[in-house]
């Protein structure tokens, strides 16, 4: 296998007396869409939040492409190419469609420290956010403000947001989160094409999506990570499937 | 530097802490419990101050005065919960500051159309000398009295807090309102009756301090900064924090004003050491603030979890 | 349309001294000098709290921090403006990068309490500044000199000085509001921690703001001083920054002209009110001038209560809602 593109090793996290991340050990290779799976208050949100740099570790590393960026803050891992996604749509409601992406795109293409020039001049920013706002097939919505948008459009613009950020690798905590089944497809769809371009570590409950998508599966329980493998590896462990699966796994 | 003028000092700011914890005690449960930020504590203060010296003069006796004003100003304080305060809980801090802020501005005018710009108060005959505290050591009567009715109060108040039915809701309703709602309270009543009770504290100090600070209007604006400052090193919401915070104020305050421009002649020039020294002094509590808040973001006893 | 109705509104606002001379009211043109002097004050405050979102408590401090500045300038026998003037935002400027760094990193109530702290602080240094008058203030014996004929003693030279200064700052704002960095700004407002995990290091930009805010607040002060020809600690009392803030509100939190109406409001209400005898209201209560606060008072209590879009939000009532 390839050099990891991101390598956690031996991440800690405590609150108080609760442990919340136990020793956790991950690699995602590039090109992956590694799946995240566990029981709700197994710690998978922690861990994203870990990850992303809005929280930080007790104990362990974080590398990613090869550097290490535990002690780095949030927004120099996006510049680095790490960016993730909200299980809670977290958006600029009272932008349209099309300021939501060009704000991420902004972040990366050149210095904000601009105070005379209008943004809506620069037509580079806006084609770049119509161009991911028709990826996450809001199109023909880029004049919406974003607080206007039904929820699972939100959704697509929440992982639109992480996208723009031209991430190498995107941490998407529970994009299918509140998503009826047709809007699910549509986001495996999505998840899908972008396989080509970028590496996912996909956080999601739908176990469907999970396994379609995913080349490889880690199961998080306790804080910790109980096992690693193919799709297929996991569907056959047995102590996977009496921890946490059970009777959801297709066969 | 003597030893004597040390104990005097810190026996000064030990007073001037525990009426400050009576104000900070009312502002800091408003504060944990409804989260909302009142400026108008401090009219509540001079209020309770004004209604004392009315009642002093009208009854000829300070206790009897003293002691009706502190309900005459829980009045108050309820009467101001029920009609506009109440419906600010919902707003943001913004609002809040506001519309308080106004509330100054319009209990000021009031205070000055019914009483004029001041009244006088006077500490009780009795009180006016001063009393040996120890050989060489003489220390005013009625700063005494004030340090025992801070005390007596302060453990009252702890009584009340930890001890009582009202007193758990009240802690219950600071650290998780959800709960408290969920346990069948009132929480309306509740409310009032908290700002009433904070009233009375206000009252208590206002008149206390009254015949030494002079009871005038705009008295409660530079005492009520104080008392913010001191909720906020101790910890919004915590009668606790209030307590250390206070003591600890009132003696930065007290000893810094009384010591800074003493100790610094020791080590530069008197001339600079008399520009530079109060204005050390007066700033001290606010870097003590600013260094609690740097270290300790929540205050030293944070009441929420 | 729009800018037909603010072209409009410059010159009339260019016009007014001409007209009270000809009537021979020129106490208005000090009174309206006044008020664009605290549109200017408000403006920079609306930066940060309107667009921003930052609840500064502390304003008053950098406004006080500039008209000290500019005033000990002259006291100190250089009087020339274009020393002065750029030193009276250079000071609140750098207070501002100081106090922003510290207070900036704390969230929401603390956030409003330190930034009052800290105003404390500076408050308490003016007032031991015995060499500048410490609590009696400190009178100046001239104002500023400007150079090119112009004679900031006369009024209504004065009051177009001011009006140039307020119409450049407002330009100023309307471009950078719109400009990358103001988009940033109101992004953060927003959502704060969505802009970091989409790459923004949001505690800079928003020092930035406040720096800004801080500068422009302190050219206020500068030429409040020399309004006034006096400076004293009262300038940069708690009070003055809630009024401050009473304005932004009143006026409209985050509209580019919210500071404008806001000191027109406030200050033209407070004019009304202490200097104009309304027989009713005498009927009243006869002494009501003397307590012309009160009404104030109400009044932003009413507009908290009932208008928190301030006077802006009467006139986008119609576009957004």
């Amino acid at each position: 296998m390839a050099e990891a593109l991101l390598r956690v090793d031996g991440l800690e996290k405590h609150f108080g007396g609760i442990v919340a991340t136990d020793g956790v050990t991950l690699e995602v290779a590039p090109g992956e869409i590694h799946a995240l799976i566990g029981p709700n208050g197994a710690g998978k949100t922690t861990l994203i939040a870990q990850l992303s740099g809005s929280l930080a570790p007790d104990a362990g590393r974080i590398l990613f492409g090869g550097a290490d960026i535990t002690a780095m803050p949030q927004h120099g891992r996006v510049r680095a190419g790490l960016a993730r996604s909200y299980q809670i749509t977290s958006i600029f409601r009272r932008f349209s469609v099309r300021d939501n992406l060009s704000l991420a795109v902004q972040a990366r293409s050149g210095s904000s420290l601009a105070f005379w020039r209008p943004v809506a001049a620069e037509t580079a920013l806006a084609e770049e956010a119509g161009r991911i706002a028709a990826q996450v097939g809001l199109g023909d919505r880029l004049d919406a403000a974003a607080g206007s948008l039904a929820h699972a459009e939100q959704r697509c613009l929440e992982v639109g947001l992480a996208l723009a950020t031209n991430a190498r690798l995107l941490l998407l905590d529970e994009p299918m989160a509140g998503m009826g089944p047709d809007e699910s497809q549509r986001m495996i769809g999505l998840i899908e094409r972008l396989r080509a371009t970028v590496s996912v570590l996909l956080v999601e409950h739908d176990m469907d999506a999970v396994f379609r998508l995913a080349d490889r599966i880690s199961v998080l329980v306790n804080g910790a990570i109980v096992a690693t493998g193919t799709p297929a590896e996991i569907r056959a462990d047995a102590d996977v499937r009496r921890a946490y699966l059970g009777d959801e796994v297709p066969t | 530097m003597s030893l004597i003028l040390i104990l005097e000092q810190s026996l000064n700011g030990l007073q001037f802490g525990l009426m400050l914890f009576l104000l900070a005690a009312g502002l800091t449960l408003v504060f944990g419990i409804m989260d909302m930020i009142n400026l108008a504590h401090g009219s509540l203060y001079m209020v309770g101050a004004f209604l004392a010296a009315t009642l002093v003069q009208a009854t000829g006796s300070f206790a009897l005065g003293v002691l009706l004003a502190i309900p005459a100003a829980a009045a108050v304080g309820m009467l101001l919960e029920v009609s506009v305060l109440r419906t600010l809980y919902a707003r943001d801090h913004l609002s809040q500051v506001l519309a308080t802020f106004a509330l100054i501005l319009i209990i000021n005018e009031l205070v000055r159309m019914v009483w004029g710009t001041d009244m006088p108060l006077s500490a009780p005959e009795a009180l006016a000398g001063p009393v040996q505290l120890l050989p060489g050591m003489p220390y005013p009567a009625y700063r005494l009295l004030i340090i025992g009715v801070g005390l007596a109060v302060a453990l009252l108040l702890y009584f009340v807090v930890a001890k009582t039915r009202i007193g758990m809701l009240v802690r219950a309703g600071a650290s998780n309102r959800e709960m408290a709602m969920a346990m069948g309270v009132d929480i309306r009543k509740l409310f009032t009756l908290v700002f009433g009770f904070g009233a009375a504290l206000c009252a208590i100090a206002g008149a206390m301090l009254g015949p030494i600070l002079a009871v005038q209007v705009g008295m409660g604006e530079n005492i009520l900064i104080l008392a913010f400052v001191v909720i906020v090193i101790g910890g919004i919401g915590s009668i606790r924090g209030a307590l250390v915070g206070s003591v600890l104020v009132g003696m930065v305050d007290t000893v810094g004003r009384a010591f800074i421009p003493h100790l610094l002649r020791e080590f530069i020039s008197p001339a600079f050491a008399g520009a530079i020294g109060p204005a050390l002094a007066s700033i001290l509590i606010y870097v003590v603030m600013a260094g609690v808040l740097f270290w300790r973001p929540q205050g030293l006893f944070p009441a929420r979890g | 349309m729009r800018r037909a109705l603010t072209v409009g509104v410059l010159l009339l606002a260019i016009a007014f001294p001409l007209a009270m001379q000809a009537i021979d009211q020129t106490y208005y043109v000090t009174m309206a000098s006044r008020i664009l002097v605290y549109a200017l004050a408000a403006t920079s405050l609306n930066l940060i709290l309107g667009y921003g979102g930052m609840i500064s408590f502390g304003h008053a401090a950098f406004v006080g921090a500039g008209a000290y500045t500019a005033s000990i300038m002259i006291a100190e026998g250089m009087p020339s403006a274009w020393i002065g003037w750029p030193l009276a935002m250079a000071v609140p400027a750098l207070l501002a990068l100081a106090i922003g760094a510290i207070s900036l990193r704390t969230r929401g109530v603390y956030f409003i309490m330190i930034t009052l702290a800290f105003a404390q602080m500076i408050y308490y240094l003016t007032v031991s500044m015995k060499a500048y008058g410490g609590d009696e203030g400190l009178t100046l014996t001239q104002r500023a000199t400007l150079g090119f004929g112009l004679d900031l003693k006369d009024d209504a030279t004065f009051y177009y000085v001011v009006l140039a200064i307020l119409v450049a700052a407002l330009f100023l704002v309307s471009r950078l509001v719109n400009a990358r960095f103001g988009r940033v700004v109101q992004a953060i407002r927003e959502n704060e921690s969505r802009m970091e995990a989409i790459g923004y290091p949001t505690l800079r930009y928003k020092l930035i703001a406040f720096v800004l805010a801080g500068a422009l607040g302190g050219l206020a002060g500068a030429l409040l001083a020399n309004q006034n020809s006096y400076v004293n600690p009262g300038i940069l009392h708690w009070t003055e920054s809630g009024k401050l803030m009473i304005m932004v509100i009143l006026g409209g939190v985050g509209h580019l002209y919210g500071g404008v109406f806001g000191a027109i409001g406030l200050l033209g209400l407070e004019e009304v009110l202490a200097n104009h005898k309304f027989a009713w209201l005498a009927a009243l209560y006869p002494d009501y001038q003397q307590h012309s606060l009160l009404g104030v008072g109400v009044a932003m209590l009413a507009v908290v209560l009932y208008a928190p879009q301030g006077i802006a939000g009467l006139f986008r009532r119609g576009k957004d809602g």
